[in-house]
């Protein structure tokens, strides 16, 4: 267990830059989620905290000790691939013995670790199978074993859910936080899934074209996004363009043509600059539908995406199309109709017009 | 159309190869069996016979017993200096990052275009007495020297290993090629280091194509005659060369015939062999989905 820092880490392949200055503090035993869409850097950063890269610029240390020069093998990490990448001729046993081999654990300690890891991922008892007589969910157990059983001191995820089904992911997902609040590693998973990440995580970075967008509590990137990219990659949410009125010590108060003057808590605009334009974050389901003539903003359903208890609408108000994600109570609203749309000040968010979203 | 019943079908699909290979492999070599039981009573000169006079003379002669025990005995060297040199270039042509990739395999296939003969030959323009060899070591002052590498043994294994080296590495290549490239970072960051994670991963799964490429050099080379033959002394002949003289030299074409029979027999029980306690079936049961 350990803590893992990096400092302006920087990585580039060529001309292209695929992280830029990236300042993390990983803490001791927490589990973090490196959030963003494909080719945002992800694996480049797990690459290099495990050794597999070296960083172009910048510092990577671990338990307070710089690694940059410490070879691959003498790091101590348990790296989870996003293929698995386990050893087609060996067995499961000697898969997961395969890190024993290179640290002090006696012959007869080998054999009850190894069951004592099969055991933690619930597959006792399929030492002498070879992994490809495993399904891929029990495959990406065993490299999870095979990672852990060497007591790394930091562990590195790979999106190693992406290649399971719906329900065999959820699963997996529980039952992999279970195993690291259980021995309590330092652990970094990659994902480019939000709930994935909002589900596991104590703390989410999301990245965006090798840049670090924002760090924080899942709660807090969800519903305190600072930029229009973190807003529209966590969840469905609508952005409208607005202008400051005023400011006080609790609020900021944002005028939109379509909702008129709202008052947004000062800590839902820690982004928001000095300026007098803003956009206004809401996300789709804090936008309640009424029957027309309950105030609020006026608008046209234009689609309904019908989700067993959850509707999903697709609205317009005036020229603006906006979305709105709502629980379906006796019978959803229907295409054409005129509705009115509410929303609750407390959960919108002021975000600064244009950034990150690069 | 009646329905072809399921379990017949890969016989239909076979019926082709096999027709192919029973007119152009199995009779022929069935008449030189048959031939290896007729009497040459002179040059040139057979009578249809079935006696076991050949086969007598090759099993109590041991000028064919030192043929045989050369051709094992060389067969087995180029195929491991093979395995050793042509491993090389074939990780290195897998693993690369460089982008032009099929320029490198091209290269491997460049030599077929000249004639294997040709190729052999030019070996005598390098290590002749005039050759480029000994030019060199006379531009250097050396000259006095006149190193003597041509027609011995030597020149006979560089001469194999010239021609049959591509073949080892374009097997080993296949199976390097086909490994996860995860594996060796996986292995590493479990502790091992660089040569540690060659030798436990990427070793051992490349086997199946060093055993493939062995076996083809080795069955190659068993079967050669033409390499010594330009290449070697007197002394440096193989198993191959003992059918080139019967048959084109001393005309006894029964007793080229039982010794081609032999080598056949011969190779054939290696290979036979070779697949039995290489564990290709272990590897397969490894890979298999
Ligand atoms: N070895 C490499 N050579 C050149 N460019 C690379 C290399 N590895 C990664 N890149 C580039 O760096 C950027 C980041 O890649 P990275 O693999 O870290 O993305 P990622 O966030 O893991 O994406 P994904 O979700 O698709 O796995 C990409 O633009 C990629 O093309
Ligand atoms: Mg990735």
């Amino acid at each position: 267990m350990a803590r893992v820092e990096l400092k302006s880490v920087r990585k580039s392949f060529g001309a292209v830059v695929a992280v830029q200055g990236a300042d993390v503090v990983f803490e001791e035993g927490s589990f973090t989620t490196l959030l963003g869409p494909s080719g945002c850097g992800k694996t480049t950063i797990l690459r290099m905290i495990s050794g597999l890269e070296t960083p172009t610029d910048g510092d990577i240390l671990i338990g307070g000790k710089r690694i940059n020069d410490v070879p691959i093998h003498k790091r101590n990490l348990g790296l989870v691939f996003q293929n698995y990448a386990l050893f087609p001729h060996r067995t499961i046993g000697e898969n997961i013995a395969f890190g024993l081999k290179y640290r002090d654990v006696a012959k007869a300690d080998m054999a009850r670790k190894v069951t004592e890891a099969l055991d933690i991922v619930r597959l006792p008892g399929v030492e002498d199978r070879y992994p490809s007589q495993l399904s891929g969910g029990q495959q990406q157990r065993i490299a999870l074993a095979r990672a852990i059983v060497i007591e790394p001191d930091v562990l590195l995820l790979d999106e190693p859910l992406s290649a399971l089904d719906a329900n065999l992911r959820e699963e997996m997902r529980v039952e992999l936080k279970a195993i690291q609040d259980r021995i309590g590693v330092t652990s970094i998973f990659v994902t480019h899934d939000q709930s994935e990440a909002l589900a596991m995580s104590d703390r989410i970075i999301v990245m965006s074209a090798g840049r670090i967008e924002q760090i924080g509590a899942p709660d807090e990137v969800y519903n305190r996004p600072v930029s229009e990219f973190v807003a529209n990659f966590l969840g469905a949410s609508n952005l409208l363009d607005a202008q400051v009125i005023s400011r006080d010590r609790e609020h900021v108060v944002l005028e939109t043509a379509e909702f008129g003057r709202t008052p947004v808590p000062l800590s839902h605009a820690a982004s928001l600059g000095d300026g007098p334009a803003a956009k206004l974050m809401i996300r789709a389901e804090k936008l309640t539908l009424a029957p027309v003539g309950q105030g609020g903003a006026t608008a046209k359903v234009e689609n309904v995406d019908y989700q067993g208890q959850l509707a999903r609408y697709f609205l317009r108000v005036g020229d603006t199309p906006m979305q709105a994600m709502n629980m379906i109570d006796g019978k959803p609203f229907a295409t054409g109709e005129t509705v009115s749309l509410l929303l609750n000040p407390d959960a919108c968010a002021a975000l600064p017009p244009k950034t990150g979203a690069s | 159309m009646p329905a072809i019943p399921a379990d017949r079908r890969p016989w239909i699909l076979l019926t082709p190869a096999l027709l192919f290979i029973t007119a152009l492999v199995v009779i022929p070599m069935a008449f030189i069996l048959v031939y290896s039981f007729y009497e040459n009573i002179d040059l040139a000169v057979d009578v249809p016979a079935f006696q076991f006079g050949n086969w007598q003379d090759l099993l109590s002669d041991s000028y064919y017993h030192t043929a045989i025990w050369k051709t094992l005995r060389l067969s087995v060297i180029v195929t491991v200096l093979a395995a050793v040199l042509g491993y090389i270039p074939a990780y290195v042509i897998a693993m690369t990052k460089y982008r032009h990739k099929w320029l490198l395999l091209l290269l491997l296939i460049l030599p077929f275009w000249v004639s294997f003969i040709i190729r052999t030959l030019s070996w005598i323009h390098i290590f002749g007495n005039q050759g480029a060899l000994n030019g060199l070591l006379n531009l250097l002052g050396l000259g006095d020297l006149e190193v003597q590498l041509m027609y011995t043994e030597f020149t006979v294994i560089v001469g194999f290993i010239h021609v049959f080296l591509p073949y080892m590495i374009l097997n080993v290549y296949v199976s390097l090629e086909g490994i996860d490239p995860n594996l060796e970072p996986a292995a590493r960051t479990l502790g091992a280091t660089p040569w540690q994670a060659f030798r436990e991963v990427t070793l051992p799964l490349s086997l199946p194509g060093l055993a493939a490429g062995s076996l083809l050099v080795f069955v190659l080379t068993g079967g050669s005659y033409v390499t010594p033959l330009i290449l070697g002394g007197p002394s440096d002949f193989l198993f191959g060369n003992l059918v080139y003289d019967a048959v084109v030299t001393e005309l006894n074409w029964p007793m080229g015939a039982t010794l081609s029979f032999a080598l056949l027999l011969l190779l054939g029980s290696v290979v036979i062999l070779y697949s039995r306690f290489m564990g290709m079936d272990q590897l397969a049961k490894a890979f298999g989905r």
